[in-house]
């Protein structure tokens, strides 16, 4: 009998190396009690992290400290504290050209001071991964959370997920290495879950056994060449474009910016495989009544589902995992149907009720709905939602909340 | 590795461009005595540049290219401003990402590759501007030399935002007038040199580039000492001749004029950077 021998290869932290499909759908999963700072923390322990840069701002520090412990037991290879959010940004971009899979985090006025390197990011084609713990944005002063910052990353170039909860995010982690790093798509992704609502909250969990991880970065398969003297040196990209004021040059770099747009639409069957769909569904799908949601607003949402259907209405969520790559065909599918379509958002702005708007104009005849809405660190609790709803609907209602 | 990187496919070497094959036979790779006297006989790693006629950074590029002792594992970190320009000229590993963050990328990179190439000397060298280094970039500049990161900062000082147009910047002298100081600078230049002491350079030398020589031993020096010791810094005058009304042929003179005031060279050395300067000199390598 022929005895099939599989070649067991150990990452520098002396892991076992599976596959991507492995560790996220196939390797059997404990419960555990936990924060999501401590699944950054997990996550990251799996993830064969080669560098990581960090910089103190609430709510997102613990989460960098946690990786800190991860350097210090060896399985992550770089780490230290850098001067700001705009040179850690730097700093993490230095780590990933010279051949590094990198991750971060950060929140609010952090990623503020950084913003200059996110489309840097993009146009270098380097695939770190942003951990962004949504926060308030000066000014006034403010700690909570609110996601006003993730409608300003929207157009970096660089790919954004949102999580609901400290699973997502755990699960979001790993798959964003592998989807960032395929050849094909090779653009930052960041990785957005709601300052304190998820970074600080203790839920349970399912992690697959910390001794396995995902197989190393190479950054030999970059579609750039990496900066490490190894390779012939890249004369096209690391280098600024417009050095000479010409047509070409200007064409140059307009269609280096679209190339990176569409590297992330490139992205989406990798996304749609590693995140199980780029949307998920909750909730009666015949309803009429639907909520487009992220992040926390899309969990409250759940809640209000339940609470709607105690008054005879039936309702769904329509959660969005991706907003770039945007799930376009999905929402438009997903919303037929629909009369009323709720968008409620943690910030002032509704950047998500204006990109539902912008993606489902002349496809749907529903009545979209940016409501509600709060702001500066304000909850939403599922009862506000219902109210809301049921104000805005004109619904009959048996009794008042 | 790895200047075996630049040589040709042997079935191609007769369509190569006479340039490229050069890189592979006339230029000077693997050899750490490469030095200016180099220039004339070899094919320099700069191609061409597109910076003024007679410019002095031109020359400080050129010195400093020919001195580099490992240029085969060698990456140059660059910013925005005249310098940028050059870049996408020179034979090496070269990163341009933004406007002053130049010792923040190096850093990730140097880290990085201490890392993933623990048996190999890779040397991350910054080149920049006086406004990358001093003005926008001061704090990524410092920070670096803090955390003792192991890389040699250039400063191409030209006193002033030559690629912008002409604008003060903090190593203008005062009194100078340009534009946004229309009523001339109204406080002194930044003493770059000595705050790059205070934050833990361990070498650190200010000269103009007017002998060739001259910048190539501290080139040198600036890179065996961060290669084994900690962050070295370099500041070069570069005058801006068209800003300053000159004509193309006036920049040598400029700059020795400079040498007998305020750019009259300067070296301050750690102990520990004298150790390692005496033992390279021993070897013949400075």
């Amino acid at each position: 009998m022929q005895v099939q021998e599989e070649k067991v290869i150990y990452n520098r932290a002396g892991q076992r190396v599976v596959s991507p499909d492995y560790l996220l759908f196939e390797a059997p999963r404990t419960k555990h009690f936990m924060t999501g700072s401590e699944a950054v923390k997990e996550a990251v322990k799996r993830a064969s992290v080669d560098a990581s840069v960090s910089y103190p701002i609430t709510p997102q520090s613990e989460a960098a400290h946690l990786i800190g412990e991860l350097w210090v037991e060896g399985y992550v290879g770089v780490y230290f504290r850098g001067e700001s959010e705009f040179g850690v940004m730097s700093e993490v971009a230095g780590c990933a050209m010279a051949g590094a899979r990198t991750i971060t985090t950060t929140s609010g006025p952090g990623t503020l001071r950084a913003f200059e390197n996110f489309p840097m990011w993009a146009g270098t084609r380097i695939p770190v991964q942003l951990v962004l713990m949504a926060r308030g944005v000066n000014s006034p002063l403010s700690i909570q959370p609110d996601n006003l910052e993730v409608g300003f990353l929207l157009d970096t170039g660089c790919m954004i997920w949102y999580a609901e909860n400290a699973q997502d995010l755990f699960d979001m982690i790993l798959a964003g290495f592998v989807v960032a790093e395929q050849p094909s798509v090779h653009v930052p992704v960041i990785t957005v879950v709601d300052g304190f609502f998820v970074s600080h909250t203790r839920e349970a969990i399912m992690l697959p056994p910390d001794d396995i991880a995902l197989p190393p970065y190479n950054p030999y398969k970059a579609p750039m060449p990496v900066i490490d003297a190894e390779v012939p040196p890249g004369r096209f990209l690391r280098d600024p474009f417009v050095m000479k004021s010409n047509y070409i040059s200007y064409a140059t770099h307009a269609s280096w910016q679209w190339e990176v747009r569409a590297a992330i639409e490139r992205s989406r069957p990798f996304a749609k495989h590693y995140l199980r769909g780029l949307t998920e569904e909750f909730g009666d799908p015949e309803a009429e009544l639907v909520f487009v949601a992220c992040g926390t607003a899309a969990a409250q949402s759940k809640e209000a589902v339940r609470l709607l259907e105690d008054e005879g209405i039936k309702a769904r969520v329509i959660k969005l995992k991706t907003i770039r790559p945007f799930p376009i065909e999905e929402l438009r599918q997903a919303v037929k149907g629909a009369k009323y379509i709720f968008v409620p958002e943690f910030n002032v702005v509704g950047w998500l009720e204006r990109e539902v708007r912008r993606y489902l104009y002349g496809h749907s005849d529903a009545e979209i709905i940016g409501s509600p809405r709060v702001a500066g660190g304000m909850t939403m609790p599922a009862e506000v939602i219902v109210k809301e709803v049921l104000k805005l609907t004109g619904k009959e209602v048996k009794h008042v909340l | 590795m790895s200047y075996k990187i630049y040589e040709i496919n042997e079935d191609l070497l007769d369509v190569m461009p006479q340039e490229i094959r050069d890189l592979q036979f006339k230029a000077t790779w693997g050899n750490p005595k490469r030095g200016v006297m180099d220039l004339p006989y070899s094919k320099e790693l700069i191609e061409e540049h597109s910076l003024c006629a007679g410019c002095p950074e031109s020359m400080a590029l050129r010195y400093i290219i020919a001195s580099l002792p490992n240029p085969e594992d060698t990456i140059i970190v660059n910013s925005t401003g005249c310098t940028s320009l050059v870049f996408p000229h020179i034979a090496l590993h070269t990163v341009h990402s933004l406007f002053g963050n130049q010792n923040a990328v190096a850093s990730g990179i140097k880290r990085v590759l201490e890392w993933r190439f623990p048996d190999k000397v890779k040397d991350v060298v910054v080149l920049a501007g006086d406004g990358a280094t001093v003005d926008i970039g001061l704090d990524c500049t410092l920070q670096s030399f803090f955390r003792q990161e192991r890389i040699t900062t250039i400063c191409f000082d030209n006193e002033v935002y030559a690629n912008t147009g002409g604008q003060e910047s903090g190593m203008t002298v005062k009194g100078h007038v340009f534009k946004m100081a229309p009523k001339g600078k109204q406080w002194e230049k930044v003493p770059m040199w000595q705050l790059a002491i205070d934050s833990g350079c361990h070498y650190v030398a200010r000269l103009t580039v007017s002998s060739p020589k001259r910048v190539e031993t501290v080139i040198k020096k600036a890179i065996y000492v961060a290669r084994e010791v900690g962050p070295t810094y370099v500041h070069l005058y570069t005058p801006c001749i068209l800003e300053i009304g000159l004509n193309s042929d006036d920049g040598l003179d400029e700059m020795r004029q400079r040498d007998k005031e305020r750019f009259a060279f300067f070296e301050y050395m750690s102990d520990a950077a004298k150790e390692v300067i005496e033992r390279k000199k021993e070897e013949g390598l400075i």
